[in-house]
């Protein structure tokens, strides 16, 4: 008798705590079917369907699949310039913010006053900062050719030549690099000490020190930037728009019908050609076609991640 | 350390090392050391503080003087400020921006704090399985899902046109400052909440008493980056507010108004300007939870 009403109280408690626990995640449990869930499968039934938002959509097999895989003649260039961004961008930012961030442990004066300086232009809007960017490199009114063409350097146009575009906007990238460099600042402080006096007893130079020691430390982190970054880059979108809009000239608002890309598609990316095939051209299953591209990639790197974990998942408990 | 001494600090040590009887080796190094560094420290700190310094002296150029690039201003015209303010629609996209970064702001902490707590301290079947599916949507570019949702809220809901399909679905979880949350969460000694309870609290009056005090640096962090956030938003008010002016926020206006003043260079830096100025204004008051919240979601596993 007595085992029997402990029984039937364990359960009811079990009970309780899973409705406790339904009752916590419900906020999440209900954004994830509504705002991730639906529109994922809504996405994968658009990408079948023709639909150009006006009459019902109807059943078309393939098509769009085989339309924007083969036949798109702005697909091509758009997942190169994405894939171009993810490879140079990202690792030039690595490289970059592990470079500020070495910088930074190393200063011995003034450490505040630099931390804030390789900071503050994370925070700047993105929008604001590529307009700005947009100014600063215009070959024409721009102050950074004026200076260029004073010290006799041959300056590029910038974001008005097809070949400097992409590394225009990577230059504006590097510019917020301070997130990265936060992040390796606490790892590299990270790092134990002793090891730098042991490795220096063994007569290791600088470049052993960092081989040897940090790097081995830092790994993790630098795993972290670089899965982060890759993801970050394919949805590279505001940026990219933005100084190709501004550097071509022309005097229109938002929401105008332009073709992306100034100059000669060099500045469009994935994202880029998802808006304006769904929102411009109202070609939604071709759209959703690319998003689901844009999601297959997005899901391998995420997949690596997890594997790897990169340090995301490791304190458990 | 102040700013002036710094920048000005890498000549001094130059003279020991010059000028006296020659110094140990050691010592020597040191000092090259440490001239190398802070000359390579203030190269960098001009590469990020140089475009700030641009945009600020053609904000306060002529109409002239911003279109020949000379780079100092010969009057400063301060007006240029003013007259942004009066650019039609310039102090609705504020009221706008503030709108959807407040709110924005205020839901996503309302609805993800529990959400992150359950994640890191209650113990039941498929909690690894729910992280991941966070971090997954944390992953996920948002123009996967952008098109059935524009649907909806376009269709069904009527509701384009403004910035309500921004805010609403923060009501409901935001898996990235669930995960920040939970990294912060983890931190919190399971003993409190035992003890907490012991003393008679509810489940939910352990979050408001015990857990949400304590995790304040992290809430306050989470609040921030989803501010940025918000204010930094260019693609989701271009979704669904390009269509009505009156709904546009900063970020998205400031483009138009630049194609407004397509020669106003100075006009379109001053703005630039008054859009980065909250964030950056709330960064200074608020610098220490900002760095420990990008610090926790790159470390702090």
């Amino acid at each position: 008798m007595a085992t029997l009403t402990n029984s039937t109280a364990l359960r009811r408690k079990a009970r309780r705590e899973r409705l406790r626990t339904l009752g916590f995640l419900s906020p999440w449990l209900v954004g994830f079917s509504v705002f991730f869930g639906y529109p994922l499968i809504a996405t994968v039934y658009f990408s079948f369907m023709h639909y150009n938002q006006i009459e019902a959509p109807t059943f078309v097999g393939l098509r769009n699949w085989r339309y924007v895989l083969e036949q798109m003649p702005l697909f091509g260039p758009a997942l190169w310039n994405t894939l171009w961004l993810v490879v140079v961008m990202v690792a030039l930012r690595v490289v970059f913010g592990l470079g500020i961030g070495l910088l930074v442990t190393r200063i011995k004066s003034g450490v505040g006053f630099f931390r804030t300086a390789f900071y503050l232009p994370y925070l700047a809007p993105p929008v604001a900062a590529t307009v700005a960017f947009v100014f600063l490199l215009n070959p024409g009114t721009g102050p950074v050719n004026d200076i260029l063409g004073k010290v006799g350097i041959d300056a590029p146009n910038w974001f008005n030549d097809p070949a400097w575009a992409k590394p225009s906007l990577v230059l504006l990238s590097l510019w917020g690099i301070g997130d990265l460099m936060v992040i390796f600042m606490a790892a590299l402080l990270d790092v134990p000490r002793d090891q730098y006096e042991a490795a220096e007893l063994d007569g290791a130079g600088a470049f052993h020190k960092f081989r040897y020691v940090t790097w081995p430390s830092i790994t993790p982190i630098v795993m972290f930037a670089v899965v982060t970054g890759v993801v970050q880059t394919m949805q590279y979108y505001t940026q990219a728009l933005v100084a190709g809009k501004l550097a071509s000239g022309v005097s229109i608002g938002p929401g105008t019908v332009i073709q992306p890309g100034y100059p000669d598609h060099s500045t469009l990316t994935v994202p880029q050609l998802v808006y304006s095939l769904g929102f411009q051209n109202f070609n939604t299953g071709a759209a959703c076609v690319l998003s689901l591209v844009l999601f297959a990639i997005a899901m391998a790197v995420t997949t690596l991640l997890m594997r790897r974990r990169a340090g995301l998942l490791s304190a458990e408990d | 350390m102040t700013a002036t001494t710094a920048l000005s600090a890498p000549s001094a040590p130059v003279r020991p090392a010059a000028g006296r009887s020659p110094a140990p080796a050691a010592r020597r190094r040191a000092v090259l050391r440490w001239i190398a560094v802070h000359a390579v420290a203030v190269a960098a700190a001009l590469f990020f503080v140089l475009p700030f310094v641009f945009v600020f002296l053609t904000s306060v150029m002529s109409d002239d003087q911003a279109m020949s690039g000379t780079l100092w201003p010969t009057e400063w015209h301060w007006s240029n400020y003013a007259e942004v303010f009066t650019t039609p629609g310039f102090l609705d996209w504020w009221r706008n921006s503030l709108m959807y970064a407040g709110l924005g702001t205020l839901c996503t902490v309302c609805s993800s704090v529990p959400v992150a707590y359950a994640l890191a301290k209650f113990r039941f079947r498929g909690r690894r399985t729910a992280m991941m599916l966070v971090i997954s949507t944390m992953m996920l570019p948002p123009q996967v899902i952008v098109i059935p949702m524009y649907l909806v809220w376009a269709q069904q809901l009527h509701l384009s046109g403004s910035l309500w399909p921004l805010i609403i679905p923060m009501a409901f979880g935001d898996a990235y400052s669930i995960f920040l949350l939970r990294q912060f969460l983890l931190t919190i000694p399971r003993e409190y909440l035992e003890s907490a309870k012991v003393d008679g609290c509810g489940e939910i009056g352990t979050l408001l008493r015990i857990v949400v005090p304590m995790a304040k640096p992290g809430i306050a962090a989470v609040a921030l980056f989803q501010f940025f956030y918000c204010w930094n938003d260019y693609f989701g008010p271009q979704i669904y507010a390009a269509q009505n002016p009156g709904a546009w926020t900063l970020s998205y206006g400031l483009e138009s108004f630049k194609s407004a003043h397509s020669v106003n260079w100075n006009l379109t830096m001053a703005a630039t300007l008054l859009v980065m100025a909250p964030v950056i204004i709330v960064f200074f008051f608020a610098q220490k939870a900002f760095v420990e919240g990008v610090t926790l979601t790159g470390v702090k596993g």
